[in-house]
């Protein structure tokens, strides 16, 4: 039962982030989608991942989108709704498409033998996921701090060029 | 499996924004969208496997959709300093 309200908080804001003409009101929305999903994260015993999707996505992420979008200053024509027709309008039927493809996958999956596997109890406390983080996943989190260092590098670039430009 | 069905649809979501918006931030957040819905299949396949390598696969998740938005609003912040839009059909080429 908490599954279902859970998705419904999930599902019905991530629709209203693609369909609100507002940018901001998307983010908005977008905030309240992550936060259900970390709700989702505890049903699954995934505790320090619900922790760090709160901290992460919906605190750094958006904050970053948001104050992005406030110093972007939209005026209101960039505001405007624009009708889904044509070449867009087959693009967006791309989508349920894919939908009904992945739901056939998945739909010959679960008829299959592997369905119902014997489930062993985890936590996913800070303590069991971080050692199993700098042990056996000890390389890919350091590729991923290299590349953290050349998100930063490169962002510091772009910003940099515009500023000789203009002077 | 109500899990794989949630994140199918918010994935599907993710790429209908992405493909019918035409707001380059919209279009962000979409992709930030179908990001979350991968993290949603990690942790359910963490669950039913009872290893927790799902969760760790999601924390690096995390970090990469961290320089993803980073960078891709460093472009958009460029790009809108050039053409004074965030409407992808203004943008054909990145250069002046």
């Amino acid at each position: 039962m908490a599954f279902y309200i859970i998705a419904f908080f999930i599902v019905v804001p991530a629709i209203l982030v693609i369909v609100s003409r507002n940018p901001v009101i998307s983010a908005i929305w977008l905030v309240v989608t992550l936060f259900a999903q970390a709700a989702l994260f505890v049903l699954l015993n995934a505790e320090l991942v619900a922790v760090l999707q709160v901290l992460l996505y919906a605190g750094a992420i958006m904050v970053l989108i948001l104050f992005v979008i406030m110093m972007l200053n939209l005026n209101k024509t960039s505001l405007k709704w624009r009708a889904v027709t044509g070449e867009r309008l087959i693009l967006g039927l791309g989508a349920f498409y894919l939908l009904a493809v992945l739901s056939f996958v998945l739909w010959m999956i679960s008829t299959g033998p592997a369905a119902n596997a014997p489930a062993k109890e985890i936590a996913g406390t800070i303590e069991a996921t971080g050692k199993l983080l700098l042990t056996k996943y000890v390389v890919p989190f350091e590729l991923l701090s290299v590349l953290l260092l050349a998100a930063i590098v490169g962002s510091v670039v772009l910003s940099k060029k515009q500023k000789v430009k203009e002077t | 499996m109500n899990y794989l069905i949630l994140a199918i649809v918010i994935f599907c979501i993710g790429v209908l924004g992405l493909l019918v918006r035409r707001n380059l931030i919209v279009m962000l957040m979409s992709v930030e969208l179908m990001l979350s819905a991968t993290n949603i299949t990690f942790v359910y396949f963490s669950k039913v496997w009872g290893v927790l390598d799902g969760q760790v696969a999601v924390l690096l998740n995390f970090v990469m959709a961290a320089c993803e938005a980073a960078v891709g609003l460093a472009i958009i912040v460029q790009l809108f300093k050039l053409k004074g839009t965030v409407d992808i059909g203004n943008w054909r080429e990145l250069k002046k």
